[in-house]
């Protein structure tokens, strides 16, 4: 139990090697492999999202710990693979089509797999078709839109009203610097994330069937 | 006239501070050397890998007026649509930090290091976000050999995809300029590749030139109101 504390602790402080380290050390004590996901791994990136989102930590931050967190999936994959541990969901994320800002995209992703998601990312100027089809291929239960310019924001709607002429059962999330929670709902789109930490929380809840 | 810029990747290095304030760090913040380390990797993978190139060309403000209207796209009222007839010069630039950054960054992220990714990323955006200022120096040191700068001229750049110039703009810029020949293309979707490039237009004029009340109907969804650090630095 206490190697899973020092797994959170030291993934919080962005220590990458003592993160590799204690996982190898885990799974050589026999710790299931979940485990040391879920209270390891999940677990201290878990604190550091709310760090974020109370402004006690900065990006740069977030980031160390996401490194750290690979450090430590390295490790843990083929186990993950091999005992069949699910993860929490699949959510395909990218720029929508028109836009190349992806910093707020990448982060969004780095943060979702952070607490557990498996992303597949689309990268940017992503057509309708692309982000529907990955979502049907992957059976994700949450498509990202991410969005940074006002001419390209109404390819959001798009995307919402292929989904559902699809009768795909994946909902929606958008984000991005000129969007808003009325706009999503204008929109039609299942939830609004401002921030990265707010959007892992918002697909949370859409993946629970919220 | 058109003409072509390289700059060594060390000039075009934005500034380290700038970097982080960019990634919401505040200012005097105490850096664990884990961070340093992962900000100065990045500067140096930049160092190595960014190929800063521009071209720029002047234009009359009747052709402009033209290239401006682009595809008919723009809002309805825009602050160049006062600006440009009180400027001296304008000039049309296209500038880049090149390709080989961005296949890094894909790269990075590939391979499983986001933050070394992440953090590259905002170094190259910060750094092609610098050289519409950069090509801007340029036009001036350009004026003022030739003896044709004003007292008192001052730059800025505007681009497409801000304040109203709907970024389908670029389509009669990147005929004007031509800038294939640096590397640059236009995509379907209006976007440049590769990823950090930036366009626009360069208006040459005394500070008053570069002054507009910031009121028009795009302004209240506009995040960052960066007009005002703008008219501020040119004053
Ligand atoms: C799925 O759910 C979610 C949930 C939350 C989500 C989400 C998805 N996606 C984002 N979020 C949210 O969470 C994130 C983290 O908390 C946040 O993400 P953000 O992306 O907002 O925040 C990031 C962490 C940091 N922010 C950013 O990365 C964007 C910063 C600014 C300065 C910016 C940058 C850096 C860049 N740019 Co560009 N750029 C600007 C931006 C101005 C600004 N201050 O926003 C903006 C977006 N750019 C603009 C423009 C016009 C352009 N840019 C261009 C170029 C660039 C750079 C290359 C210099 C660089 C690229 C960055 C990149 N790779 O993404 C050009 C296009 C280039 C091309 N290849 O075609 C060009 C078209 C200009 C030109 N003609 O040259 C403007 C858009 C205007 C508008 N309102 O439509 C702009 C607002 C600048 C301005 N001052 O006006 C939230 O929004």
């Amino acid at each position: 139990m206490d190697l899973l504390k020092s797994i959170a602790e030291s993934l919080e402080h962005g220590d990458d090697e003592r993160v590799h380290a204690l996982v190898t050390e885990a799974v050589a004590a026999g710790l299931p492999a979940g485990d040391v996901l879920n209270q390891g791994l999940i677990a201290g990136m878990g604190v550091v999202g709310e760090q974020f989102r109370l402004r006690e930590i900065f990006l740069p931050d977030v980031l160390l710990a996401a490194r750290a967190m690979y450090a430590g999936l390295d490790v843990l994959k083929p186990l993950l693979a091999r005992d069949g541990v699910p993860t929490a969901g699949t959510v395909v994320i990218g720029s929508v089509q028109g836009d190349l800002h992806d910093i707020g995209k990448n982060l969004v992703g780095i943060m979702l797999k952070g607490a557990g998601f498996e992303v597949v990312d689309l990268g940017n100027d992503v057509a309708p078709e692309r982000f529907v089809d990955a979502a049907a291929r992957s059976g994700a239960a949450v498509i990202g839109l991410s969005a940074l310019l006002t001419t390209t924001m109404s390819v959001m709607k798009d995307v919402v009203d292929l989904v559902k002429a699809r009768g795909l059962k994946a909902r929606v999330i958008v984000g991005g610097a000129p969007v808003s929670e009325a706009f999503a709902k204008d929109i039609g789109a299942d939830a609004y994330g401002f921030d990265a930490a707010n959007a892992v929380d918002r697909v949370k809840a859409l993946a629970a069937g919220a | 006239m058109k003409w072509t810029v390289e700059w060594t990747a060390a000039a075009s290095t934005p500034d380290w501070n700038q970097v982080l304030r960019s990634q919401g760090l505040p200012e005097g913040e105490a850096l664990p050397t884990r961070l340093v380390g992962l900000v100065d990797a990045a500067f140096e993978r930049y160092l190595a890998l960014a190929e800063p190139r521009a071209i720029l060309g002047f234009v009359e403000p009747d052709v402009f007026a033209g290239i401006y209207r682009g595809e008919g796209l723009n809002s309805h009222e825009t602050p160049l649509e006062s600006i440009v007839p009180r400027a001296s010069r304008l000039a049309l630039f296209v500038a880049t930090v090149g390709q080989r950054l961005s296949a890094e960054i894909g790269d990075l992220f590939a391979r499983h290091q986001p933050a070394a990714g992440y953090m590259l990323d905002a170094v190259a955006s910060e750094a092609a976000d610098g050289l519409a200022y950069a090509a801007g120096r340029e036009l001036l040191a350009r004026l003022q050999d030739a003896g044709e700068l004003a007292n008192g001229a001052r730059v800025l750049p505007y681009s497409p995809g801000y304040c109203g110039w709907h970024v389908s703009g670029q389509r009669k810029l990147f005929a004007f300029l031509g800038p294939e020949t640096i590397g640059v293309t236009l995509n379907q979707s209006c976007l440049m590749q590769p990823l950090k490039s930036v366009s626009g237009v360069l208006v040459v004029g005394d500070s008053a030139t570069h002054r507009v009340h910031p009121t028009y109907s795009f302004c209240d969804h506009c995040g960052t109101k960066q007009c005002r650090e703008r008219m501020a630095s040119v004053k």
